[in-house]
């Protein structure tokens, strides 16, 4: 165990994500928690398998919209009444029916901007390299064909011979070590 | 479609034409799409386009140094014409936009499956269409280096935009709608920029994919909140390509110039932005196929759907040409009665007849599926439908200020070499900008169509 600190963990490859959840699903049922699949595009049903739960884009984009709107409309109103009031005819200055098409395109900008940069955040992305890059058919083929499962090395259950054997009994086409840099 | 089946007339086959030809796997999807990014050699039919276009946008750059040089005056517009080629070019360009978001944001909302192979092209048309459309009210300002007081900054001497002027709510309108596409589009690429850093060769491409890729490696976490977001993309940008050209429609519905002031005209600006939309995209799609052998993936479907989707918006327009005419003679309003004669009886009236020849006579002929399943016929209709939406806003900016309410005001307009010069250059910044996308980013979303492939395999189960 003393390579231990070295190695981030395993990665097992599957040929269809068919076999990737089932992997998944017994790689829970046999208690280990930090795992993580990879894929090449967003297969259904992986999320369940996984027990990953709802994420918190939805609540940040709400928050963005919010901030969004609001501060454009109040911007809008502290331009026209307080800081440049324009009496034209007596017409009231907070004309807020003029101000709607200007606080629904800032809400939408608001959303927007903060459902993409909060995914991001949330993902640590830019993220350039990772230890996973490491595995030769992990860059070679995890956005194109393969399917990936990853046990980390710091689940309390991870150790490299069992692990290992665990992952070449459920079929796996090859398993690699991850090696941490 | 091989000569083997049976008649494509038959509804049975019609139902079945599929979103993406059988026998593709994740491997060979991938393979294919990033092989024209990565590995196929320039073919001359890229080097004749690319230099013809670019070309054009010399020729762009040189009427803009004149423009800035000289003013505005060398474009036809004078009062009472102050919105000549530039307004017409620009309303133009942003409805042409629209189909892109359509395609990636409502059809997406409506699960539809065949919106996959053609939504990325659409959506990199929509924002090459926004960066043209964008170059004709900055200059059309007269002084271009000055329009950053169209924005709300603090500036020293105090003053602000005024928030009740529909061309304030176009500034905000278009900048949100260019900077949420570009999100879309970006996002859409990621994985995509992904699988490209994956399976580039040499060292720099590697570096730029790996850049813009920002480390995607498809974890399943990941792809949890990236579904999220892209479904909240969706959702955001759906209303606001409605907004956009709403918006838009404002700068003439708010006026009070007779033929402009309509309740009618934000719906049925909207209909004609996705109509001449389809249409451009009809243009882009039927060449790209044919250069790049992707029918398997641009497949007859899409084709004769996008047909159908004229079709329907271009009947929508119809009704909004019959509903102006109908307005204004139950209305009773003399200037709104006098502008219609003039639209049928003008010294612009070839422009109206010609609109309607090509907006709604034309189009008829998509109610025929042997007309849609017709490519030639199909493509030259696109660009027919692309003229007509051009000469709907031509009739709707020109005859209106050319004949508004006092004889003393009335006035004519033609537009300069240097109108032309312009517009054309805009065409051409559109296509050369086309030209560098399909070499550099994936022209079809290779991630969603491995989806394609995994749900349509099952399908065969």
């Amino acid at each position: 165990m003393e390579h231990r600190s070295h190695i981030y963990g395993l990665v097992a490859e599957f040929p269809t994500e068919h076999e990737l959840i089932h992997a998944v699903q017994r790689t829970r049922e046999a208690g280990y928690r930090r795992i993580e699949a990879y894929t090449p595009f967003p297969v259904e049903g992986l999320s369940e398998a996984l027990g990953l739960k709802r994420n918190n884009v939805p609540l940040i984009t709400l928050i963005g919209g919010l901030t969004g709107g609001l501060g454009g409309f109040f911007f809008q109103y502290w331009v026209s009444v307080l800081a440049y009031p324009l009496n034209i005819g007596g017409r009231p200055l907070n004309s807020w029916p003029a101000f709607i098409p200007v606080t629904f395109e800032l809400t939408v900008l608001g959303a927007a901007l903060s459902a993409v940069f909060g995914m991001l955040a949330l993902n640590g992305l830019p993220r350039p390299h990772h230890p996973l890059f490491n595995v030769h058919r992990f860059a070679k083929h995890a956005t194109s064909d393969r399917f990936f499962l990853c046990i980390e090395a710091h689940d309390p259950k991870f150790s490299l011979a069992d692990s290992s054997r665990f992952l070449q009994g459920l079929n796996a086409k090859h398993v690699n070590e991850v090696e941490d840099d | 479609m091989s000569a083997g089946q049976p008649p494509l007339d038959s509804p049975e086959i019609r139902r079945l034409t599929p979103v993406l030809e059988p026998g593709y796997t994740f491997t060979s999807v991938t393979d294919k799409i990033s092989a024209i990014v990565l590995t196929r050699p320039t073919s001359l039919g890229w080097v004749v386009g690319f230099t013809i276009s670019f070309g054009m946008v010399m020729m762009l750059t040189i009427a803009l140094a004149w423009l800035i040089t000289k003013g505005v005056g060398i474009w036809g517009i004078n009062i009472p014409i102050g919105w000549g080629f530039a307004i017409v070019n620009f309303v133009w360009w942003i409805g042409i936009g629209h189909a892109g978001t359509l395609i990636s944001a409502i059809l997406f909302l409506l699960n539809q499956k065949w919106r996959t192979s053609i939504n990325r092209f659409a959506e990199a048309m929509t924002l090459f269409a926004v960066a043209c459309a964008g170059i004709f009210p900055l200059l059309h300002t007269g002084r271009p280096w000055m329009s950053y007081y169209m924005f709300p900054y603090p500036s020293t001497m105090g003053l602000w935009p005024q928030f009740r002027s529909p061309l304030i709510w176009d500034v905000f309108a278009v900048s949100t709608y260019g900077t949420v596409s570009l999100l879309f589009w970006f996002v859409g690429l990621i994985p995509d920029l992904a699988t490209l850093r994956d399976r580039a060769i040499t060292k720099p491409k590697q570096i730029i994919y790996g850049m813009l890729a920002m480390g995607w490696r498809g974890s399943a976490r990941h792809w949890h909140r990236y579904q999220s977001a892209y479904l909240l993309l969706a959702g955001l940008a759906t209303p606001l390509v409605l907004s956009v050209h709403t918006v838009v429609s404002f700068d003439f519905a708010t006026a009070i110039v007779p033929g402009w002031h309509t309740t009618i005209f934000p719906p049925y600006f909207v209909a004609g932005a996705i109509y001449s939309g389809f249409a451009m995209v009809l243009t882009i799609a039927i060449p790209l196929r044919k250069a790049y052998g992707l029918e398997d993936f641009i497949t007859m479907r899409h084709l004769e759907n996008m047909a159908m989707v004229m079709l329907a918006t271009g009947l929508i327009v119809a009704y909004g040409y019959f509903f102006e005419y109908f307005m204004s003679i139950y209305s009773g309003n003399k200037f709104d009665l006098y502008l219609t004669q003039m639209r049928f009886h003008g010294p612009y009236s070839h422009f109206y007849y010609a609109l309607i020849l090509c907006n709604i006579l034309t189009p008829q002929l998509l109610w025929f599926h042997k007309a849609r399943t017709n490519i030639p016929l199909l493509f030259v209709m696109s660009l027919v439908v692309n003229l007509g939406m051009w000469l709907e806003r031509f009739v709707i900016v020109v005859i209106s200020l050319t004949r508004d309410f006092m004889p003393s005001a009335f006035g004519r307009y033609s537009a300069t070499f240097w109108d032309y010069a312009t517009f054309a250059g805009t065409i051409g910044l559109f296509v050369m900008l086309l030209f560098l996308f399909v070499r550099v980013m994936p022209a079809i979303s290779i991630a969603e169509m491995r989806e394609l492939v995994a749900e349509t395999s099952e399908d065969h189960e």
